[in-house]
């Protein structure tokens, strides 16, 4: 069976094999958010019996207008759109900005500078945590949209991952711009912003969601109900209303379904900005 | 890039120009970083630098309506953290969510990665999609989610083990199922990135070198031990190194799934969780910080340690 220049017909076993593990797997990935979708549109009460039902019984969608009356979710669903999408915009500009400076422009230190701030992403963020607090609280910052936005403004992976890029730009089309008496600022903006434009996109993704999704610092520096963003106003709700399982999820999938629907809509660009920051160099 | 002689000198040219600097370049750079690297200054390297001498005082709620009332202590607030059986409570937590939940997500991402890397895999980009979903979801809802699939009574995990004949674990009120059931939460919502990682290794890897193995009759277990993994080892290195440091600030799963506590009997209670619960609940700031400045120099210590490993094992191949 070895022998012959025909290939030996494979058996089915391995393909079968293979197919039905990643079927295995993809099921224990989605079961859990399939049944939040399930258990949010249950009738009050119905998540709460023995054995668990995967089904509703019948269909509600009693809890998500619940989550809206009576618990003014759509207070903190602008709460988080705002601070996500100012933080993107803002770091966006600053990012870009630095990023090109460290991949493009010629001045002294230059590599041991960026060496250094590559260096800074060993310390852990939490470590900065309590005097951050006693700083915004020193400027007035506590509990306003600003006190979250503006320790995001700027990053050392967002400034990274635009200089990975920037650097495979051709230098001559920087040359040939200045002899025709461009200035720099005319460069930055009209030639590198636009050339930037597939790493700002996959950048501007990795910012909204990772913003959006962020509990730690929000959970310090709002005390506030109403500048509370979605996943501090869900982690209060399932202190207090922990009995009402199926407004939880309703309020689970509120908070998921925006950042879900993003990134299914902009995969390419989330999942090449992986593979950016993570190539050696 | 060309060969051209001209091409060289003009690459030469503007490689001495880089270390010198153009003065032009040099002025617009000052401008174009300024913004950027005063924010990750003021905001990010100044708290973190405060927070070793933050570490030495005692700041506690007195201090933060009078700064009158700070004293320095030295290392006094490092002294109490070893003889507090809580902290070290934490410590172990921590180290058992990092070493144990670290390598296990290493593994099913590799597993994924391979499995979806097979010739033999059907319907790859719907898959990969699946897998990559929960990362992109937010923390504090899918830990809002499975603390009710944890449920004793009402939860799904239990009725799946009811199926295959086991009995049922009240898998966030008994001390010893907490940690396994915040790190199996952390799998499954962590293992779709590094997967992405390891995909990007594996299609590296020449297609030439698993044609001459089969040739060889290598099956598939031998090309997997002599040809991917030691084709993926700098992956390796950089997937593990990241993930141990982001496993070591673990805070958010056990404040959600706990409310905050850190339970049943501290067992959940995590370095981060504890230095919330000082600083900004007790409000015991300095103390606080000296925890946050352990958790740092183990995190510098475990990734020294990993390079080094690595760097040994480099030397022996």
């Amino acid at each position: 069976m070895r022998r012959g220049a025909a290939r030996p017909r494979p058996s089915r076993w391995p393909a079968l094999l293979v197919n039905a593990a990643l079927v295995l797997a993809a099921a224990a990935t989605l079961v859990p958010l399939l049944w939040m979708v399930s258990v949010s549109l249950m009738p009050t009460g119905e998540a709460n019996v023995f054995p668990p039902a995967f089904l509703p019984s019948r269909v509600t969608f009693e809890h998500y207008r619940a989550l809206f009356s009576r618990l003014a979710l759509g207070r903190y669903l602008l709460n988080s759109t705002l601070i996500a999408s100012a933080v993107t915009l803002v770091s966006l500009l600053l990012n870009a900005m630095a990023g090109y400076a460290f991949a493009k422009l010629r001045f002294a230190g230059r590599d041991r500078l960026f060496g250094l701030l590559l260096a800074a992403l060993v310390i852990p963020t939490q470590v900065a945590l309590l005097p951050l607090f006693l700083l915004m609280r020193w400027l007035g910052l506590v509990n306003t949209y600003w006190g979250v936005v503006v320790p995001a403004m700027a990053s050392v992976f967002g400034i990274f991952l635009v200089r990975q890029f920037a650097l495979s730009l051709p230098d001559e089309l920087l040359d040939a711009a200045r002899i025709d008496g461009a200035s720099e600022l005319r460069i930055f903006r009209s030639l590198i912003l636009p050339l930037c434009r597939p790493v700002l996109l996959t950048l501007a993704i990795f910012t909204f969601l990772a913003t959006w999704n962020d509990f730690t610092w929000p959970l310090v520096v709002l005390s506030d109900g109403s500048m509370y963003t979605l996943p501090i106003a869900l982690s209060n709700l399932s202190g207090e209303h922990f009995r009402d399982t199926e407004l939880m999820m309703a309020g689970a999938v509120l908070t998921i379904t925006p950042v879900l629907l993003l990134f299914i809509a902009l995969q390419r660009y989330y999942i090449e900005g992986i593979l950016l920051g993570s190539v050696k160099e | 890039m060309s060969g051209d002689r001209a091409a060289a000198a003009a690459a030469g040219a503007r490689g001495a120009a880089a270390r010198r600097g153009v003065p032009a370049e040099a002025r617009a750079a000052l401008w174009l970083l300024a913004p950027g690297l005063a924010v990750i200054g003021v905001f990010f390297l100044l708290p973190a630098a405060a927070a070793l001498l933050l570490s030495l005082t005692d700041f506690d709620i007195y201090a933060l309506a009078d700064l009158g009332n700070l004293r320095f202590v030295g290392l006094g607030n490092y002294r109490r953290l070893l003889a507090d059986p809580i902290f070290w409570t934490a410590l172990r937590n921590t180290f058992y969510f990092a070493f144990v939940g670290g390598p296990l997500s290493v593994l099913v991402s590799l597993v994924a990665a391979l499995l979806l890397d097979s010739r033999l895999a059907r319907w790859r980009g719907l898959f990969r999609t699946v897998f990559f979903a929960p990362v992109v979801t937010t923390l504090v809802a899918v830990a809002v989610v499975w603390r009710y699939l944890y449920h004793p009574r009402f939860g799904l995990l239990n009725r799946f083990l009811g199926w295959v004949g086991l009995p049922a674990i009240d898998w966030l009120g008994d001390p010893r199922w907490a940690m396994p059931a915040i790190i199996l939460l952390a799998v499954w919502k962590n293992f779709g990135y590094n997967m992405i990682v390891f995909l990007a290794g594996l299609q590296n890897v020449p297609a030439t070198l698993y044609e001459a193995a089969r040739i060889d009759g290598a099956g598939w277990w031998r090309q997997l031990r002599h040809i991917t993994l030691p084709m993926l080892a700098p992956t390796f290195l950089f997937v593990a190194v990241i993930t141990m440091i982001g496993y070591f600030q673990l805070f958010t799963e056990p404040y959600v799934m706990t409310r905050g506590e850190g339970g049943p009997v501290n067992s959940t209670l995590s370095v981060v969780l504890l230095m919330y619960k000082q600083g900004f609940r007790f409000w015991n700031m300095g103390y606080g910080a000296a925890v946050a400045f352990v958790l740092f120099v183990v995190i510098v210590c475990v990734t020294a340690l990993q390079l080094l490993l690595r760097r040994r094992g480099g030397e022996r191949a």
